[in-house]
């Protein structure tokens, strides 16, 4: 479907929300939501879209919407699916509607990692969208397991003791892969093609779909708001987010740079949280930072086939 | 006459909020320090800007894009940033006072 037969669809998510100036989560918000014609039933997780587009006495959403805790965006939809299913089957409701979640790293990859695999375990007809901006944005930036190694946050601080976070980023994706649910992806919002083709199948699977988005973050990553699709962009031609799919256990790889793969700093001296790291002390950081991608990345196309 | 505030009793049950997209009476037009001049004699119409716009501020009718709603832009820029004819240019706000 092209962009202008798309622009004919109503947006679900309406202006005046107070999210930063460039932020990608509104973004992936309204692309995944555009990807389906059918009614929509949205709940957040706590972060900065649930916050931001809906202070009181506003909301941004128009479609029906729900927030419940911090850790259970993905237990309350599939509470609110199980509901529909049930009215579904008694004649109460014929319509067709779409469950979705939205949760950021805070609430997927940390506090509401059991709530989610509850969720794809049990098997629930729901698709949940993370948008990962790699730290606790909302309260200020504090690291979460999704940071990437060396990252300068508020509570891993660089200077003489420290080069900032210690420990690698974790590989959601490939947790979730691991509950064998129909559909799992991984998607930039630079590539809003690819973003779309993914909603739109994760919307006409049957059973549970996850699609984790890497959503760059003004403050939080420090640089030019204008320039967050180039931060999603730089980060899957450096390998350190690449697309891919996983559909019934197969793993299929989305986009190849081949000989065009950059090298990681290309990505890290674009952003302030990472600044530190090309002082002359952490050259090493960077050496460990690379061989990782690399290593993920060889992994990952063994896993696909690709050579 | 100024309108006086809502009070309690006009308030929803737990708080509801049951206008949908009621946000848009929220105006965050005035955050915004460069603002985003379009060139319409330019402009493909390829719609990247109105899909890639974090605040739904690129209005489109009849598949087409329109003039940007100021009352919500923030001025973030993306839309300069993706348009691939560049007939989006960002301005500072003062140049329009």
């Amino acid at each position: 479907m092209n962009l202008k037969d798309l622009s004919i669809r109503e947006d679900r998510l309406a202006p005046g929300h107070r999210l930063c100036p460039g932020c990608a989560a509104s973004i992936i918000a309204r692309i995944v939501m555009l990807a389906t014609d059918k009614p929509i039933v949205a709940t957040c997780a706590t972060g900065c879209l649930e916050v931001s587009t809906t202070i009181y006495p506003y909301t941004a959403w128009k479609v029906p919407w729900m927030h419940n805790a911090f850790e259970n965006s993905a237990a309350t939809l599939s509470g609110i699916e199980t509901a529909y299913q049930v009215m579904k089957k008694k004649g109460k409701i014929q319509k067709d509607i779409k469950f979705v979640a939205f949760g950021g790293d805070g609430g997927t990859y940390d506090i509401g990692l059991q709530s989610l695999s509850g969720t794809l375990e049990r098997g629930h007809d729901i698709v949940y969208i993370c948008y990962d901006n790699e730290a606790y944005m909302n309260t200020g930036v504090q690291r979460s397991s999704s940071t990437p190694y060396g990252t300068d946050t508020k509570t891993t601080p660089t200077g003489k003791a420290s080069f900032g976070k210690d420990q690698f980023k974790k590989d959601l994706t490939a947790v979730v892969a691991g509950h064998h649910i129909p559909y799992v992806a991984q998607a930039s919002p630079h590539n809003y093609n690819d973003l779309l083709r993914k909603a739109e199948k994760a919307f006409a699977t049957k059973g549970p779909a996850f699609i984790n988005v890497i959503s760059p973050c003004v403050p939080g990553w420090g640089y030019p708001s204008e320039k967050t699709l180039t931060m999603a962009k730089l980060a899957v031609e450096t390998c350190f987010w690449p697309l891919y799919h996983i559909e019934d256990d197969v793993w299929i790889l989305d986009y190849d740079p081949k000989d065009k793969k950059l090298p990681i700093t290309e990505w890290l001296k674009t952003q302030a949280r990472f600044r530190h790291l090309f002082k002359p002390e952490n050259a090493d950081v960077i050496k460990r930072i690379q061989e990782h991608v690399d290593k993920d990345w060889d992994k990952l196309k063994k896993q696909c086939g690709v050579k | 006459m100024k309108k006086a505030k809502e009070g309690w009793k006009e308030l929803e049950d737990g708080g509801r909020i049951i206008v949908a997209g009621n946000s848009v009476l929220y105006k965050t037009g005035d955050w915004r320090t460069n603002r985003p001049v379009w060139d319409e004699s330019k402009c493909t119409q390829c719609m990247i800007c109105w899909l890639t716009c974090p605040d739904s501020s690129i209005p489109a009718k009849d598949k087409k894009r329109i003039e940007t709603d100021f009352d919500h832009c923030k001025g973030c820029g993306i839309c300069a940033e993706v348009c691939p004819v560049k007939c989006i240019k960002m301005k500072p706000e003062t140049d329009f006072q």
